[in-house]
């Protein structure tokens, strides 16, 4: 005897994975509420490296095209926590899979498609968080963004690199074994940051790293929002600095496709 | 009614290595079999076929009727899954657990929160539901996992190695957890290391070994199909004790086994026929003069019947269930 199968309409399933997805991202919410303090230490992290580029180092800093280091480091600054935000990822994604919790949400009647969707939500609602309290600590310390449109579109720009490094971070964190492996992202993601024009202008370094610099995934965001929060950007860059708005569009994109194509394929291969 | 589970033929490869070679096994609506093995046979891979986690390479797989890989999604409405580590969220408390179980089978809001109450009354966590996982005993643990297993009513549950790092009083709990629910018509496959487990729950016994079942059916019928009855002895004396078990084996007509025992030793043999063994033996003993401080005859256990299966014989000894 066979049982009888139930087909859901189509709509209905829809309805149900996003249900899932919220229900999954929820999940992450309850943390924050029993871990507060972790919360904290995540978001004051980017702070402190604000302040500290700011005051330690900012004295010594010569900026292109006129300007205060400050203004020149802010959008720098929000760019890369967007950026550290793949940690977070890799590890909730490698944690969940070491503890079984993914092969139990894999055994439910749930959408498939909602274990990866709750985390996505999820981390898109910290890193807002996150920016919120970095925009505070900047307007603190005397920062002053241009406009509201521009710098609404600039909140834009960055969310849009942190979805790409959202992916990057499913990905990774489905092809990790261990929980462990977080460590090499942690300390790969610091030279790959110092790599960018966030910290130093690309102008400032040797010819070939100024390439490396300026075609950096990040760059391209970096210059754009710097541009629309009214920091000077200089002049005298190469081909992807005059065309930093397009790149800021174009590599998160970019990123976002196929990270995110490779990690259905991860996440399908783990029922082989 | 449909078997719980009915599984023919199932093939699972990685490669070339062959985890599951032609597995056969079914499960009656409302037993509880016991999938035994040494490390490496593929009984959690079995279990992971079995619950939709990964696809088969040949075979026919069906649980409560519906087929694995056709309806993975109508087989995990009808199934509950309790893995090796509980699969549970440390930072959470038991009943956030429970509620976000709920929510994801679509209980909807106040269902899911009506449904952990009664869940946790059901596993006795209903005093601690508040507190995060992250305090709980392993055991605590383990039923909160099993009780997360059960957010459906599920008509086959699937335990893999459930009392694995337990102390005894966690292994209690999880046993009573397993035995309540079969009282309730849950039909249950488990996997465990330890045969005493089996014998405490099981009405059936399924040895896996290199992929392949090597033994089935009750665990009094296993232990009877490999020799009936074990006559055990105590010599007093250790230095006969050699010549105490040529003897013992002789008379009853099996090869025998010695183990210290205090400060004698303890003789075991196989017995093939019952009537007369025990007064034969002793007075074999008697007439070479060897003391014997204790004579049993009593049936073989589930535990030698296992070493003997996976031990000797690689064959196919099915017994008719």
């Amino acid at each position: 005897m066979t049982a009888a199968v139930v087909r859901e309409p189509v709509a209905d399933r829809l309805r149900w994975a996003v249900a899932d997805a919220f229900a999954v991202a929820g999940r992450d919410v309850a943390h924050w509420r029993r871990q507060p303090v972790a919360v904290l230490v995540n978001a004051l992290f980017p702070v402190l490296l604000l302040l500290m580029f700011t005051y330690l180092l900012g004295g010594g800093m010569v900026v292109p095209g006129g300007g205060g280091y400050r203004d020149f480091l802010v959008p720098g600054m929000l760019a890369l926590a967007m950026v550290f935000g793949v940690e977070a990822t890799m590890t909730a994604v490698v944690t969940d899979t070491a503890r079984g919790i993914t092969d139990r949400f894999r055994s439910l009647p749930m959408a498939p498609s909602a274990v990866v969707a709750g985390r996505c939500l999820a981390d898109m609602a910290s890193s807002v968080l996150g920016l919120l309290v970095l925009v505070t600590a900047a307007l603190a310390i005397g920062w002053r963004p241009a406009g509201l449109v521009p710098s609404l579109a600039a909140i834009g720009l960055l969310l849009l690199l942190r979805l790409a490094f959202l992916w990057i971070g499913i990905y990774l964190g489905l092809l990790a074994r261990d929980p462990s492996a977080v460590m090499a992202v942690q300390i790969l993601v610091w030279p790959f940051a110092f790599l960018s024009n966030a910290f130093v202008a690309a102008s400032a370094m040797p010819g070939w790293l100024a390439v490396l610099a300026e075609w950096n995934p990040v760059a391209g965001t970096v210059t754009a929002v710097r541009d629309l929060f009214g920091a000077p950007v200089g002049s005298g860059g190469g081909w992807a600095t005059e065309h930093a708005a397009l790149l800021a569009v174009v590599w998160p994109v970019v990123l976002t496709a196929v990270f995110a194509a490779l990690s259905v394929r991860r996440f399908q291969a783990l029922s082989r | 009614m449909a078997d719980a589970i009915s599984v023919t033929g199932l093939v699972k490869r990685y490669g070339e290595k062959v985890v599951l070679d032609g597995v056969d096994l079914r499960v009656a609506s409302g037993r509880v079999c016991a999938l035994l093995g040494p490390n490496g046979a593929g009984k959690t891979t079995a279990v992971r076929v079995l619950t939709t986690l990964i696809r088969p390479d040949g075979g026919r797989v069906e649980v409560a009727g519906v087929d694995v890989v056709r309806r993975p999604r109508e087989v995990r409405r009808r199934i509950g899954l309790i893995g090796q580590q509980p699969a549970v969220d440390d930072v959470l408390s038991a009943r956030e657990n429970l509620v976000l179980f709920g929510r994801l089978h679509h209980l909807g809001g106040p269902g899911a929160r009506r449904r952990a109450e009664e869940l946790l009354e059901q596993v006795g966590l209903a005093g601690t539901g508040a507190q995060p996982v992250r305090q709980f005993s392993g055991g605590m643990r383990r039923r909160l996992d099993i009780a997360a297993g059960l957010v459906l009513a599920p008509q086959v549950l699937f335990l893999d190695e459930p009392t694995t790092g337990l102390d005894p009083a966690g292994r209690r709990d999880v046993w009573d957890a397993v035995r309540d629910l079969v009282a309730r018509g849950t039909s249950v496959l488990l996997t465990t290391q330890y045969l005493e487990e089996a014998e405490q729950l099981a009405d059936d016994v399924c040895v896996l070994d290199g992929g392949r079942v090597v033994a089935s059916g009750s665990p009094r019928e296993l232990a009877a199909a490999i020799g009936g009855d074990r006559l055990e002895l105590v010599v007093g004396d250790p230095l006969r004790a050699a010549e105490a078990a040529a003897i013992a084996g002789r008379a009853a007509a099996g090869p025998p086994a010695r183990e210290p025992d205090g400060g004698g030793e303890r003789v075991v043999v196989p017995v093939q026929r019952r009537p007369g063994v025990v007064g034969a033996v002793v007075r074999a003993l008697d007439e070479a003069g060897i003391a014997v401080d204790d004579v049993v005859l009593r049936p073989t256990t589930l535990d030698e019947a296992y070493l003997w299966i996976t031990g000797h014989d690689r064959t196919a000894a099915e017994v008719p269930a």
